[in-house]
């Protein structure tokens, strides 16, 4: 099977070709490199410690030493934002590949494979869906201990579930389809069959949704550190500023502008990127 | 002066790709009480032509350039938004080609019929809703629904496809229209309603008097419906004239291809039957899928196919026909253990194939492949040509990584593909040559048996004639032998040694093509065989008179 993967790459380079001329998704890619750049230099090329406090400068706004401002305890808001960076980063990216691998290979196996099997992996998303996420947390954190790996995992394992579904329905509406058949009668396993003619057909709905949930998981690691389970100070994360940023907004509206503007510019950039994914991978779109 | 008088008509449309000139000078009339029948492959600009008039076309892309189209007088293409809507459904209504999906399924027809004469904006003819109900129940009747006052507040899926249409052609004449288009009204029909809509259609256009523009791409039915006929191609007219003249006298080189495209006839190789040389057989079939659409607890069984026996011997090319709902697809898939089976056994060259669990039918998959209907659906989008024909290939270790190219090059060469086209994907081609690449996979791990599920059904007819060719040769030179399923019964004829037909997942009758076309035994074989469309006006006239 390695020889088609080899001359099927095609689809990969043709969607380069065609990102390449998609100058929206270009930025976005950049802003998303760059961010990552920032993000693994940041312990060398930050101008201050993230946990330096000056309690006798307090809250400023931006200034020459400050680029954007202190903290009320005379911490540097750019250092915090780019200690920020690493861990929303690292959580979105994680915990959004946990989601995605999980949601997508339960919706194709449930949606082709169909009848009870489906009903039964389905019935099983619904619990999930029904279980109190905050008490399923608590309860992970309870057995396991705190540990920033079981955050990514137990945002993963709520985020997929959304994911399952979409896949799935995708999945049902093409198992349908004639080359699905066409592709039975040549007596490919199943398992190829999902793997070469479902999934790659998928991809559309997947990518877009996945851009929507970087961001949704970067909130939720804050949802989560504010009530103590995830990231704890002094560490921080860009949920963890937003969240302090807005307690304090009217008095030091920098403390919530900077990190706010940090996060939809990710989000922009993801989208951006996500939609020029999309076109680039369907081999519909002309090339010119 | 004509009732609609069209000059010079231009429709562009504007594409990220360039303009396209879906109809480029169109010029045309019709009268009150004539037929005009615009005939033309899919993206002639037949259908392009007619919704320009009533302003049915998404603007943008289309945009219409130039001409002028007079309705009594009006112009039509620059009568205003408010003027229009007063000509639709009112002066000129449309008869749409699939009757599923035109009437919405969450209203009774009923209330669908009588929309038009209690909300028309400027009816004048704006009644009450007992008197409209029962003007619409008088159509009702004249359409030939039975039982129209119970019907009346039936939903559209409680009606069959032959009945949705007249419900269609109803609407379209509720409020006394001028002018009726009819776009492909029975192409989604099966033979003998189609026979049955066309006489309707006739009929209402001589007792109403009502001029009718009838868009169609069988010249069968063109044949015995239309006085005038108007040959499109690629948005130009290319002929047009008189019924009698057009299938005549043609002058046009474009006309006659059409003409001679037709299906028409017997077989006309010799069979290539090896007798006593069984490859499949059938014994007792069944195979029924339960109904879960509907509610409640008691589950609805279909029995799709219902205990058939059937023998195909080597080399032969057996046709199956059968109307929509018969039972043919299902046969086709459960033959090949597609569809699960229900009861009865399945045998390939010897050896039973049911019972046969997937990992068990590899092997013997390699040596049956099906073609299917639908190009556009067989095909994986997201492959290339080379990767879908190569898939079959290194699946099943007939190639390896050194040779697979060359082995792509010649299935390419089979049928017919440039091999230039090899890294396309399959939106970069015409339904005909993606119809190609479906049979390259079919045949590239060198059947013995194919199944060919309707495969010329959703082509233009003149790539129906190249497709049916190819097939034929490939028949000759793989030594293949085929189950060729179709609703079409000219194709079938032309195509197949032997033929059965299929009626309610049961086979009625089966027989050498020729003596079954010359003396059908049973009735439903007969009412099928009368059903067909005679591409001959003067025989396709007396055809219709002594239905």
């Amino acid at each position: 099977m390695s020889t088609i993967e080899e001359q099927g790459t095609s689809l990969w380079q043709d969607a380069w070709i065609k990102l390449s001329k998609n100058y929206l998704a270009l930025f976005g890619l950049a802003i998303i490199v760059l961010l990552c750049v920032v993000s693994v230099l940041t312990p060398w090329i930050a101008p201050y410690g993230y946990e330096e406090q000056n309690l006798l400068l307090g809250a400023t706004s931006p200034s020459a030493q400050h680029w954007l401002g202190t903290d009320i305890f005379g911490r540097d808001m750019l250092t915090r934002i780019m200690y920020g960076g690493r861990v929303s980063l690292t959580v979105g990216f994680i915990a959004t590949a946990v989601a995605l691998v999980i949601g997508v290979l339960w919706g194709a196996i449930a949606g082709f494979v169909g009848g009870r099997v489906d009903a039964v992996m389905m019935r099983i998303v619904d619990i999930m869906y029904a279980l109190p996420f905050m008490i399923f947390i608590v309860l992970l954190m309870v057995v396991f201990g705190r540990n920033i790996l079981l955050l990514f995992g137990a945002i993963g394992a709520v985020e997929w579930l959304t994911m399952a579904r979409i896949v799935r329905g995708q999945v049902m509406a093409l198992r349908k389809q004639e080359f699905v058949e066409a592709a039975h009668s040549l007596g490919l396993s199943q398992w190829t069959i999902i793997r070469r003619h479902i999934i790659p057909n998928t991809l559309g709905p997947v990518i877009v949704y996945t851009t929507l949930t970087i961001p949704s998981v970067m909130l939720l690691e804050a949802f989560l550190s504010f009530l103590g389970l995830g990231i704890q100070p002094p560490q921080s994360s860009w949920g963890l500023l937003i969240n302090y940023g807005v307690e304090t907004m009217e008095e030091f509206p920098w403390l919530l502008i900077f990190p706010g503007v940090t996060l939809s510019l990710t989000l922009f950039a993801l989208n951006f990127l996500g939609d020029g994914l999309r076109d680039a991978l369907d081999p519909r779109t002309s090339k010119d | 002066m004509a009732l609609l008088e069209v000059n010079g008509l231009k429709v562009y449309f504007h594409t990220r790709n360039g303009v396209v000139k879906a109809v480029d000078d169109v010029s045309f009339t019709v009268d009150r009480g004539e037929t005009l029948a615009i005939v033309g492959e899919s993206g002639s600009g037949k259908s392009v032509t007619c919704y320009s008039l009533l302003d049915l076309l998404p603007k943008p892309p289309a945009k219409i350039e130039g001409g002028t189209a007079l309705f009594d007088g009006e112009d039509l293409l620059r009568c205003g938004a408010k003027r229009m809507r007063h000509y639709r459904g009112n002066d000129i209504a449309v008869v749409f080609q699939d009757p599923m999906t035109s009437l919405n399924p969450y209203i009774s027809i009923g209330e669908q019929l009588i929309e038009p004469l209690i909300y028309h904006p400027d009816n004048q003819r704006k009644q009450s809703r007992e008197d409209a109900r029962a003007r619409a129940i008088e159509l009702l009747v004249e359409v030939g629904i039975i039982n129209p006052q119970a019907r009346f507040d039936c939903y559209p899926h409680e009606f069959s496809g032959g009945m949705r249409q007249r419900v269609m052609i109803a609407m379209a004449l509720i409020n006394e229209p001028r002018l009726l288009i009819c776009d492909e009204p029975t192409t989604a029909l099966d033979v003998t309603i189609q026979a049955q809509i066309l006489e309707l259609i006739k009929k209402l256009q001589q007792t109403r008097d009502v001029a009718v523009i009838f868009i169609s791409h069988d010249l069968g039915v063109v044949a015995g419906i239309a006085d005038k006929v108007l040959v499109m191609c690629e948005g130009t007219i290319r002929e047009a004239g008189d019924t009698d003249a057009i299938f005549y006298h043609s002058q046009n080189d474009y006309t006659k291809k059409l003409l001679n495209a037709i299906p028409e006839g017997a077989k006309t190789l010799p069979s290539r039957l090896q007798a006593d040389n069984l490859l499949v057989e059938v014994t007792n079939l069944k195979t029924h899928f339960i109904d879960h659409s509907k509610a409640g607890r008691q589950h609805k069984v279909i029995k799709a196919v219902d205990g058939v026996s059937l023998a195909i011997q080597r080399g032969e090319i057996l046709g199956l026909v059968g109307e929509s709902g018969s039972g043919k697809s299902t046969l086709g898939r459960s033959i090949l253990q597609l569809a699960p089976t229900t009861a009865g056994q399945v045998s390939f060259d010897g050896n039973p194939l049911t019972g046969l669990d997937s990992k068990q039918m590899v092997p013997w998959r390699r040596k049956m492949q099906m073609i299917f209907q639908d190009p556009y659906a067989s095909l994986n989008p997201r492959m290339t040509v080379y990767q879908t024909l190569a898939e079959p290939l290194l699946y099943h270790g007939l190639a390896n990584s050194k040779n697979i190219e060359q082995q792509v090059r010649q299935l390419m060469d089979d049928v017919g593909l440039a091999h230039g086209q090899m890294r396309k994907y399959p939106h970069e081609f015409s339904g005909g040559q993606r119809q190609r690449i479906a049979i390259g996979r079919a045949i590239a791990t060198k059947p013995e048996l194919i199944i060919a599920d309707e495969p010329v059904s959703a082509l233009d007819v003149t790539i129906q004639a190249q497709i049916l060719d190819l097939i034929l040769d490939l028949v000759e030179r793989h030594n293949l032998t085929m189950l060729f399923i179709s609703h079409d019964l000219s194709v079938v004829r032309c195509i197949s040694d032997r033929v059965m037909v299929m009626n309610k997942g049961v086979i009625i009758e089966q027989g050498d093509t020729e003596t079954l076309w010359k003396n059908p035994q049973q009735a439903y074989t007969q009412q099928l065989l009368k059903a067909i469309p005679i591409a001959d006006p003067r025989l396709e006239r007396s055809r219709l008179s002594n239905l």
